[in-house]
Formats: C-alpha cells, sequence, structure tokens
C-alpha cells in the first residue's frame, strides 16, 4: 500500500465538508444551502422536524443522492465521480429498516458485506462480532422478520458496520422504538463514538441529540438556523430554567398576556396552546411571581432549559407537531 | 406461477399487523347472519380502486376463445359434444374455458385473496371487531366471487353467443351452472386456505391446478387416455365442470348432468363443513 | 476485541488520526471502489440465489413438473386430434405436432420465469422488500444491481429451459442434436422482456398494474404467436401480433435448431436480430430508470 504518498486527509482536515450544499426537486427546495464541516471522530447530529431537510442532505453525504448545486466531499471525495469509493467507506442505517425479510439475521450480515468486495472468510468473523456487539448472538439464525423493532435497528447497524465505515451514517436512529431499546442502541453508538468512528445522525429528539452529539446543527426549511454544541446551543439561545404553567385550554391566551405584563419576569414568553412558558434564570422565583400576582395555575413545573426550547426561540414552533 | 408470487404476498403483508385476535363465544359468534355487509365493502372497495383490473379480466377468456377456437381451430378435427355429435373445435372449447375461469377465479379468491387477508390484512380484525362473526366474512368472499365470476361468466356467454358457439338455447343454463362450479370450488378452497400457514403453501394449490386445467378434458376429449387415466380424471372436479357447461351450451342433455351437479353439491357441502370447524378453531379456541 | 477495531482492511496501513482511527489515503480509497464497481452485478446475483435457494424445493418442482404435463397434454393428447399441416419439416423429414410445439413451449417457459422475475422480482427488490436500496446505499450502483438481478433471472431461466430440454429429449421430440442450442434460445426468449421490467421499475404505487400488463400484453403476445399452432393459421388481421410478438420470434429461432431449417436464412437472423434488440434496449432502458429512481 502506498500510505506513505499522497495523503490528503491530514488529521486536521475535515471528512464531511459541505458548502451551498443545495437538493431541489421539481419546484420544491428540499435542502437551500447549507454548510457543514464535520472533522473526524466528531459525533455531529442534524436536528429538526420532519421535512427540515435532514433525510435528504443525510442521501447526499451518502453519495446516493445526487447534488443540484454546492460543494461536497467526502474523506476528500467528489460523490458524483466516487459514489462506490465513498459508499465503501460509509456504514448508512437508513430512516427505514432495508434488511432482507427473507434471510436470517446472519445470513443479512453475509450477503451485505460481499457488496464491498469482501472476501468470504473476513466477512464471517465480523458478522460473528458484530452479533455480539449487536447483543443479537441468540437470534443469528433467526428470521428478519420475526425479530422485534430495537432487535431489527440494531441488526441494522451491525450490517452497517459489517464493512468497518470510516463514518457512520444514521438517520433518526431511535425513532419508533421504546424507551429500553433506545437506551440499548444508545449505548452501542456510544461505544463506537469511544473507538473514533465518525457518527452522522439525524434526529428530531432532543434527548437523542443531547446524549449523543458533540455538536449540532438545528435545521429548519433547508436551512440551518443555527450550529453549536448542545450545551452551547441552549446558553445561547434559552435561559438556565424554563417555569411551565397550565391555566386550562381557554385562559392560556389570557393568563400569558397578564404574566407579561408582570415587571421584571423572566427574558421571554412564550404562548403555546396547552401551556405557557416563562423563560428565566431562576424558575422558583418566576413562579411566585406569578402566584404573586393572583394568577392561580392548574399545575406548574420548573425545569432546565432543553434544546426544544432552542428550537422554538428559532423556528416559533415546536420540533414535534 | 412459483415461489416469487408466495414471496411477494409476503413481503407486502408485512407490517400489517399480526392477525385477526381471538375472541371467545358460543357457536352463534361464528355467523351474525350479515354477509351482505362483507359485499358490499368488497363492491365499493373495487368500484373505487381496482375496476379497471375486473374489467380486463374479461378480455382474457376472449383472447384464449380467439386463439385456441379460431387459431388452433382450424387444425382439429373430429370433437363432439358429450352426446357424440361433431361440433366445431371452438364450440368444443368456449365451455371449457368458461368453467376453467369459474375454476380459476374461485380459487383465487378464496386462496390468496383470503390468505391474506385473514393473516396479515387488518381487514378481518376490524370486521371481527363489530358484529360480524368469522363464517359471515367468509360467506361474503364467496358470495363476491361469485358475483365476479358471474359477471365475466355473462360477458363471455354473450361472446360465444356473437360467435355462434352457443349451440341450444340451453346455454342460458350456462350461468347458474358457471355459479355452483365457482361455488364448489371457492368452498373447498377456503377450506384448505384455513388449514395453510405460510405463502409458501400456496404454490402447491398452483401445482395441483396446472394439470387439472390441461388434462380435464378441456383442450381434447378424454377418449384420448387409457381408461384408467379416464377414470382418474372423471374423479377430478373440474372435470365435471367442464362436462356439465359444455352439454349446456352445446344442448346434450342428458342424466349424466345430474352426477355433476351433485358432485358440486357435495364439494359445496364438504368446503362449507371444513370451513366452519377451522374457522371456529381459530377463532373461537 | 471489539468488531469495529478489528482488521480495518483497506484502511489497516495508515497512521492513526486524532480520534484514533485509521483514515486512508486516497490511493487506498480508491482501491476500495474496484471490486464492487468490476463485479457488483456479481454480489447482487449471489445474493439473489441465496434467497431463491430458500424456495428451491419449489422451484425444481415447478420446472420439472410443468414441462411433464404441457408436453402430455399438447404432444401426446391434443397431438391425437391435429389433422392439419404443421408447416414445412426440415433436414429431418416430416415433423410431428409434439416435435413442432415442444420448442414453442420451452421458450414460453422462459418467458413465464422472465415476466415474473421482470414484473414482482423488480418491484420487491425496489419496493416490498426493498434490498436493492440497501445495495445502493454499498457501493452498487444502480444499474449493477439491474445487471445483477438479470444474471440472477439468467439463472433461473437456465434450470428452467434445461430441465424442460430434458424432458423433450425423454418424450423423443428432438430430431436434431442442434436442439440443445434451445437452451440459451430459452435464455434469449426470456431477456426479450426486458422492457417489462423497465415499466415495473417505473411502479410507485401498486394498483393492479401488473395484472393488465398480463391480460392486455403479455397474454395476447403469448397466445397469438405462433407457438401451438403456426401463425398462418389465424385470420390475416391478428398476425402481426404475431409478428410483433417476441415469443413468435424466439419459437421459429428454436424450431430452426430443432428441426430446421423451415426458413430462410435472411428471417432466421431477423429473428436473432429483434429478441436481441429487445433484449438491450429494455436492459439500457431498465438501468436508466433504477438509476434514476435510486438516486433521489
Amino acid at each position: 500500500m502506498s500510505h506513505a504518498l499522497s495523503r490528503v486527509n491530514d488529521v486536521s482536515e475535515p471528512v464531511i465538508h459541505a458548502a451551498g450544499l443545495t437538493k431541489v426537486y421539481g419546484d420544491t427546495v428540499a435542502v437551500g444551502g447549507i454548510d457543514f464541516d464535520v472533522p473526524p471522530g466528531e459525533s455531529f447530529g442534524l436536528l429538526g422536524p420532519n421535512g427540515a431537510g435532514k433525510s435528504t442532505t443525510m442521501r447526499m453525504v451518502g453519495a446516493v443522492s445526487t447534488r443540484t448545486a454546492g460543494e461536497l466531499s467526502i474523506l476528500g471525495l467528489d460523490p458524483d465521480q466516487h459514489g462506490p469509493e465513498i459508499r465503501a467507506q460509509l456504514g448508512v442505517v437508513p430512516q427505514q429498516d432495508n434488511l432482507d425479510m427473507e434471510l436470517q439475521a446472519r445470513e443479512n450480515l453475509l450477503v451485505y458485506g460481499r457488496y464491498f468486495g469482501l472476501p468470504r472468510r473476513v466477512i464471517a468473523q465480523r458478522a460473528d462480532e458484530l452479533l455480539a456487539f449487536a447483543q443479537l448472538e441468540d437470534k443469528a439464525k433467526s428470521k428478519v422478520d420475526d425479530l422485534s423493532g430495537g432487535m431489527k435497528r440494531r441488526l441494522t447497524i451491525a450490517r452497517a458496520l459489517i464493512n468497518d465505515p470510516r463514518i457512520l451514517l444514521l438517520d433518526e436512529p431511535t425513532t419508533g422504538l421504546d424507551p429500553q431499546a433506545r437506551h440499548i442502541l444508545w449505548d452501542r453508538l456510544f461505544r463506537l463514538k469511544e473507538q473514533g468512528t465518525t457518527l452522522v445522525l439525524t434526529t428530531h429528539y432532543m434527548d437523542e441529540a443531547e446524549q449523543l452529539c458533540d455538536r449540532l446543527v438545528v435545521v429548519d426549511k433547508g436551512r440551518i438556523m443555527a450550529e453549536g454544541s448542545p450545551s452551547a446551543l441552549i446558553r445561547e439561545h434559552s435561559t438556565r430554567e424554563v417555569l411551565e404553567v397550565r391555566f386550562g385550554s381557554d385562559r392560556n391566551a389570557d393568563a400569558a398576556k397578564r404574566i407579561g405584563a408582570i415587571a421584571g419576569l423572566g427574558e421571554r414568553i412564550e404562548e403555546l396552546p396547552d401551556r405557557v412558558l416563562v423563560y428565566a434564570d431562576n424558575g422558583e422565583h418566576a413562579l411566585a411571581a406569578v402566584i404573586e400576582s393572583g394568577l392561580e395555575p392548574v399545575t406548574s413545573l420548573v425545569r432546565r432549559s432543553s434544546l426544544e426550547d432552542v428550537f422554538l426561540r428559532l423556528t416559533g414552533r415546536s420540533l414535534i407537531e | 406461477m412459483s415461489s416469487t408470487t408466495a414471496r411477494v404476498a409476503a413481503a407486502r403483508s408485512r407490517g400489517e399487523g399480526s392477525g385477526p385476535r381471538r375472541r371467545g363465544g358460543g357457536v352463534r359468534a361464528l355467523y351474525a347472519g350479515n354477509a351482505r355487509s362483507v359485499v358490499v365493502r368488497g363492491l365499493v372497495a373495487t368500484r373505487s380502486t381496482n375496476w379497471i383490473v375486473v374489467l380486463t379480466g374479461v378480455v382474457e377468456p376472449v383472447f384464449y376463445l380467439l386463439s385456441l377456437g379460431v387459431g388452433l381451430g382450424g387444425y382439429v378435427t373430429g370433437v363432439t359434444d358429450p352426446a357424440g355429435h361433431p361440433i366445431s373445435y371452438a364450440a368444443f372449447i368456449a365451455p371449457a374455458l368458461l368453467a376453467v375461469s369459474a375454476m380459476n377465479g374461485a380459487v383465487y379468491d378464496s386462496t390468496w385473496n383470503v390468505f391474506f387477508k385473514m393473516h396479515f390484512g387488518k381487514l378481518y380484525q376490524g370486521m371481527l371487531a363489530t358484529s360480524l362473526g368469522p363464517l359471515d366474512i367468509a360467506l361474503g368472499e364467496i358470495l363476491l366471487a361469485l358475483l365476479r365470476g358471474g359477471v365475466y361468466g355473462t360477458i363471455f356467454l354473450v361472446v360465444m353467443t356473437a360467435l355462434g358457439l352457443n349451440l341450444s338455447w340451453t346455454a342460458v343454463l350456462a350461468l347458474p351452472a358457471l355459479l355452483l362450479i365457482a361455488f364448489g370450488f371457492a368452498s373447498i378452497g377456503m377450506a384448505i386456505t384455513s388449514y395453510l400457514k405460510t405463502f409458501q403453501h400456496m404454490d402447491w394449490i398452483q401445482f395441483v391446478m396446472l394439470p387439472m386445467f390441461l388434462l380435464s378434458a378441456t383442450f381434447y376429449p378424454l377418449t384420448v387416455y387409457s381408461e384408467p387415466i379416464q377414470w382418474f380424471i372423471q374423479a377430478m372436479p373440474l372435470w365435471h365442470g367442464v362436462e356439465l357447461v359444455r352439454s349446456l351450451t352445446t344442448g346434450a342433455i342428458g342424466p349424466m348432468l345430474l352426477v355433476h351437479v351433485a358432485y358440486y353439491a357435495v364439494m359445496v357441502a364438504i368446503g362449507m363443513v371444513f370451513t366452519t370447524r377451522r374457522l371456529r378453531a381459530l377463532f373461537l379456541d | 476485541m471489539s468488531a469495529v477495531t478489528s482488521n480495518a482492511g483497506s484502511g489497516s496501513g495508515a497512521q492513526p488520526s486524532a480520534a484514533g482511527r485509521a483514515y486512508p489515503t486516497r490511493d487506498e480509497l480508491l482501491a476500495t471502489g474496484a471490486r464492487p464497481r468490476r463485479l457488483g452485478p456479481l454480489f447482487v446475483a449471489e445474493h439473489q440465489l441465496r434467497t431463491m435457494s430458500k424456495f428451491g424445493v419449489t422451484m425444481i418442482a415447478t420446472a420439472t413438473g410443468t414441462p411433464l404435463i404441457y408436453l402430455f397434454a399438447f404432444g401426446v393428447g391434443l397431438a391425437t386430434l391435429i389433422t392439419g399441416n404443421v408447416g414445412p419439416g426440415g433436414a429431418n423429414g416430416p415433423v410431428s405436432y409434439i416435435e413442432f410445439v415442444a420448442p414453442a413451449l420451452l421458450v414460453t417457459a422462459g418467458t413465464l420465469v422472465a415476466t415474473e422475475e421482470f414484473t414482482f422480482g423488480i418491484l420487491l427488490g425496489l419496493k416490498w422488500n426493498p434490498v436493492f436500496v440497501g445495495m445502493n446505499a454499498a457501493p452498487i450502483s444502480g444499474p449493477q444491481i439491474v445487471t445483477g438481478h438479470f444474471l440472477f433471472a439468467a439463472v433461473r431461466m437456465t434450470i428452467t429451459v434445461t430441465i424442460y430440454y430434458l424432458v423433450i429429449l425423454l418424450f423423443g421430440a428432438m430430431p436434431s442434436p442442434a436442439g440443445v442450442l434451445l437452451i440459451p434460445i430459452g435464455l434469449l426468449a426470456g431477456f426479450s422482456w426486458t422492457l417489462v421490467a423497465a415499466y415495473a421499475a417505473t411502479i410507485t404505487e401498486d394498483k393492479g398494474q401488473f395484472a393488465v400488463l398480463q391480460r392486455v400484453v403479455i397474454l395476447p403476445l403469448t397466445l397469438f404467436s405462433g407457438t401451438v399452432f403456426p401463425l398462418t393459421q389465424l385470420p390475416v388481421y391478428l398476425q402481426p401480433i404475431g409478428w410483433l410478438s417476441p415469443l413468435w420470434h424466439a419459437s421459429e429461432l428454436g424450431r430452426q435448431v430443432a428441426y430446421g431449417p423451415t426458413e430462410p436464412l435472411w428471417l432466421t437472423l431477423v429473428h436473432l436480430a429483434y429478441l436481441l434488440a429487445l433484449a438491450a434496449v429494455g436492459w439500457m432502458l431498465c438501468q436508466r430508470i433504477v438509476k434514476r429512481r435510486l438516486d433521489k
């Protein structure tokens, strides 16, 4: 191997570089010119609601969707010219599992490894290791059809690792899974991250982004609204705490007006259909002030700010509608 | 047909729920006397989604008749009606095609269609959540199949008349005969389907139907076979169907007609007994 | 040791990055695409054959039972009623009905397998059990997937028509040793339906299009194609359907090798050229459609 010669991928160079990346379907702009770089080993998230353009971005990065305009390079290669070479270095976990339902779990790994031109012996050994990694050893001979949703997801991740990829793309990895299955999955992904695999994931779950991402971009309507680490984004776009008060559906609007009139209470007030959010550095103080003003909330809750609040601030909309 | 069709059906059925849930109750829970609502739903579904598929189903036997009756017919001599009178090859083969299409339609509707809905579709689940019992559904599906078969059969008979292939007024009776044939196959088909577990088993149904289609005095008279084979073919249901329809369209009326009708009556009875018994086991524990 | 750090394959020679993972050089990167680019279709066919092996018993039973029944029904049963001339005999003298019909039945069997794989098989991989989408996320391209699927269909067709050929021999209905060429002709007959695959690849919503296609296009092209009787038996206005039908061309081609020649050489070449052209056009079209469909 001639690794001493042309080393384009210096450690400081990003493994993914996108500038003005655009995808247009007919009259619809799915991705409207976004810029981001992902350095090696980073866990990078695209956060946004359904239809924000996350999956389209993932497909372009996955070298299966041709970009309409802009720059894109993965490991220094242009997907337009080097699709197969790029895909040989990627592991892809699509939004919807596309495992072969007619084969057994282990067979799925075997046939998939062949697509990378790997020798059968190497694939067989990796398949066993990956089934162990995905905690599916005892399901090796089960038909995919008979696996639970969480097991299928883990099998898809195992399949995505069969080529020992440099970059793992995960499109909404835990959507539709129950809480326990999500935690098992997060644990597996966290291990991969520790081992230095570059992770790129899309999600519309705040907790997932906060758990897994070193850095993320908030995407809405095909554009990047903000960028940073989860904690930096919260610091920058929200207060430390949030007070949630409910007054009953008919009275929330009126109550929000009256809270707004209380001098010096919080930085910002959001009125949602079912509750009023008061952004304040000290939620308990804010609650005391609300009650002092004569309002009687049905329920109240003081919590830390989350990415949900960031999103609400940036777009004026909830993330999950 | 081969395994691919079964694989397709299996793939399409995924994610459609895990089959009808069990419910308790007496024998009455099997049948609520309301098969009609199942038929109505089927008709509405047909009208709104796949009428073009149903429509093109009409052309299928017409193509067969043109090709085999006209093309092959110029070639073949010496065929007779069931009473032994010489007739044209087209007049010989047309009633057979009618009977075969009644069989194919009924078997398709009572096997593939029912198996899919029984094991995967949410349809039966939803129906069973209402006052309908499994037997309402079974009868409703059969009636739906008969209705469809009746429409095809009528159109085909009109085409036959236009081509001068109906040799007697008794051809009118071919329509009820077709419905009886379809009922017989549908009821047996449904009984068998209720015992099947995977789509792959469906391939074996095709495997039985192909020889029956080709060998049951459809394309040539039974007399070309040696005696033992003749006996065997005469034990098969399609032969009775073909002979029944052929007697009626050619006007060769005789006592054998009663044997054919009786054969199908027995088929219907056996099929319904097993279907009911099996549905009870499946749905009522 | 965990799976993901073991045996890094092509990247094993590179130095570790800041994050502890080895990143390959540009040359190494370009090398990893070489095998999939060259052998992609083979990997696709390998996958499909593994799936088929699960249905192997049914497939072999169908492939053996079908020719037995058809040859018996037409070649033995119907043959007793045939009094007309089945067309000119070739170098081996007059032709019996079973000899006339056998090559046509064989190419029809190839067609049946092909149309099944080109309709349901294509949509199975694209939609119902979307393994093609998964292959495309790996280094396999859309056109390679099509070629791989066709390669798999070729294996299935070869098994089917070879068994058919052997059954014809069993019935003693193959006058010429050149009849063994029916195997590649049966394969060609199947591949002349690649346009059907191209159409199937355009279907996104299943509304019974295949049933309509089967009844309105494939069935007439099968019935009016001079398979179980010479095309000239049909009324003049129906004969052009046969000229268009790949089955007529394939059947006539098959008869030339089974007991021919019964026609001028130029006509035989027309059959061959027509079938090859249909296969090539459909293949290219299907590649383009699948490529576009996967790139969304």
